[in-house]
């Protein structure tokens, strides 16, 4: 019995499978999984699957479609303690867990009493992706990557990145023994880039930003044969990995949906992804119905898609960045229209928040949960904070936020905040002296 | 007046396979009636039916995005470098 086929989000009505465009001879059976072709998200045309990212009629982004088997709680409980559990719902083969990967996923989903408590929210929960192998939610959309990478037979692995995807790139293509070439802004935050030059010996430190640093790997993607750029010419089946974080909430929560949920926009791309998996799981069965209101987090120095979110309007105007929420840094976010859609069709909306306002969402995160969070998660920790503080989160609904990396990466945006509260001689005496209790 | 037109895969199809094309005009308007002339059909796939640029392309002259210049009007002067990239998320 085969379940119904989940269209892409918002795709005209795709063809149905069985008139999808023929796959390449030269890939082996099942190499992208239960996967049937690429479809244009804007007006549906079908390309077969492969490392193609761009619509050749809009130039609209291709997202995976696919012909999904039943799937039950009962198999997926059964799989491993990773985001391979859910392999069946992802464009990878069945035997994937065969070949080497960084195995990331099913991190904890935290009940957050404290930090509830401090906001005055009835129930929260943080999704805590800062314990994937290099410490952020791009071990997932990487996995997914390396092994459309390797079904393509790609010759080198690389990314254009604000710097968790270097470090995820890095790390893969090592344990997948692939030569990676990863391409960063030159200013990025130093343990970023220590993070990935320790896994590869081809980090490129690009002198410009992030847009810059895109394009200029969209250029390469162009020109050189074998090479798999993670988020430019594999990018379908990349982003496809950010679905396991949507998946992984729901099961958490006793299979079932939250209400709201807030997540960081850079490019967008996860956003919108983690909607994919709460609509999938309806589709298939797997979860009841239920309306979900979705918050997207930006920092006001990088905000192009709240402001348009503000203004009501439907397009996204470019802005170079500048902000400490560096990973957040993303001036020209292609997925942005998407999120300003489902933000709104959901009831939810997008926020954004000064600097100092990010390192206050650290800090408040770290003192009321123990969770070290870099400056992405401070920025949705303290978009949170504001949604709840204008009224715009409901707090007596079950909310969840993501953390989607992880506090040692961008030490100096908090180092210069907190440090000993006093410095003291060895003795008892001056311990009373020094007031602390 | 010379320009010279990087083109993204998917386009390569109207440019016989050529990765890069020389065109002329003082904007990237005209640059664009140029390409059509010598390579029918591809201004359609760059700009959408008002005549704006496509939501999902960026063109670069040199290495500035034109919505941060004066998008079509944008001037393309002799020996500028225009690019055509699809838009790409994830970082
Ligand atoms: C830690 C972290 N959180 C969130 C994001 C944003 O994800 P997206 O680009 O899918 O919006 C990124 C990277 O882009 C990131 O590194
Ligand atoms: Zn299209």
């Amino acid at each position: 019995m085969s379940a119904p086929t989940v269209e892409p989000t918002t795709a005209p009505a795709a063809a149905p499978a069985d008139t999808a465009p023929a796959p390449d001879p030269r890939l082996r059976e099942g190499a992208f999984g239960n996967a049937t072709a690429l479809a244009c998200r804007e007006c549906g045309h079908q390309v077969a699957l492969g490392p193609f990212y761009a619509c050749p009629e809009c130039f609209g982004p291709l997202e995976v479609a696919y012909d999904f088997p039943a799937v039950t709680r009962e198999q997926i409980e059964a799989g491993p303690r990773n985001i391979w559990r859910y392999k069946a719902l992802l464009p990878v083969p069945d035997d994937i867990e065969q070949s080497p990967n960084t195995e990331p996923g099913f991190t904890r989903l935290l009940e957050a009493r404290n930090l509830a408590a401090e906001l005055g929210l009835d129930k929260l929960w943080v999704k805590d992706d800062s314990t994937n192998p290099t410490n952020s939610f791009k071990d997932r959309v990487v996995a997914c990557a390396l092994s459309a990478a390797r079904e393509l037979d790609a010759k080198v692995f690389a990314c254009p990145s604000t710097g968790n995807l270097a470090n995820a790139v890095a790390a893969a293509g090592a344990r997948a023994g692939m030569k990676t070439v990863v391409f960063i802004p030159s200013n990025l935050e130093k343990p970023k880039q220590v993070n990935s030059a320790v896994y590869t010996d081809k980090l490129v430190a690009v002198d410009g930003n992030y847009d810059d640093v895109n394009k200029l790997a969209s250029e390469i993607a162009g020109e050189e044969e074998g090479w798999a750029f993670v988020n430019v010419n594999v990018r379908p089946f990349y982003a496809e990995g950010s679905k396991t974080l949507g998946y992984e909430i729901a099961e958490q929560l006793g299979w079932r949906l939250p209400d709201q949920v807030v997540i960081p926009v850079a490019s967008g791309s996860q956003l919108t992804k983690v909607r994919k998996a709460f609509q999938e799981l309806v589709a298939l069965g797997l979860v009841e119905d239920k309306p979900v209101r979705i918050f997207g987090a930006q920092a006001t120095g990088c905000s192009p898609v709240s402001t348009a979110y503000k203004a009501g309007v439907d397009a996204i105007r470019p802005v170079k960045p500048d902000t400490i929420a560096k990973s957040l840094a993303i001036g020209n976010p292609a997925d942005g229209i998407y999120v300003l859609d489902i933000c709104r069709e959901t009831g939810g909306a997008v926020e954004d928040i000064s600097d100092d306002e990010v390192r206050e969402g650290i800090l408040l995160l770290a003192r009321t949960e123990g969770i070290f969070t870099e400056t992405a998660g401070g920025t949705t920790v303290g978009v949170l904070k504001k949604l709840v503080e204008t009224g715009q989160l409901d707090t007596s609904l079950e909310t969840v936020v993501i953390n989607t990396g992880m506090g040692l990466k961008t030490l100096d945006a908090v180092a210069d905040r907190v440090g000993p509260a006093a410095t003291i001689a060895p003795s008892y005496s001056a311990f009373v002296a020094s007031g602390i209790v | 007046m010379a320009v010279s037109v990087r083109i993204p895969t998917i386009l390569r199809t109207y440019t016989g396979g050529a990765s890069e094309v020389s065109a002329e005009g003082a904007t990237l308007a005209e640059l664009l009636d140029c390409l059509e002339a010598d390579h029918p059909g591809i201004r359609a796939r760059v700009l959408d039916d008002t005549g704006a640029l496509r939501r999902f392309v960026n063109v670069y002259v040199g290495n500035e995005d034109v919505r941060f210049l004066d998008d079509l009007a944008t001037p393309t002067p002799d020996g500028a470098q225009v690019s055509i990239i699809p838009a790409v998320a994830g970082g």
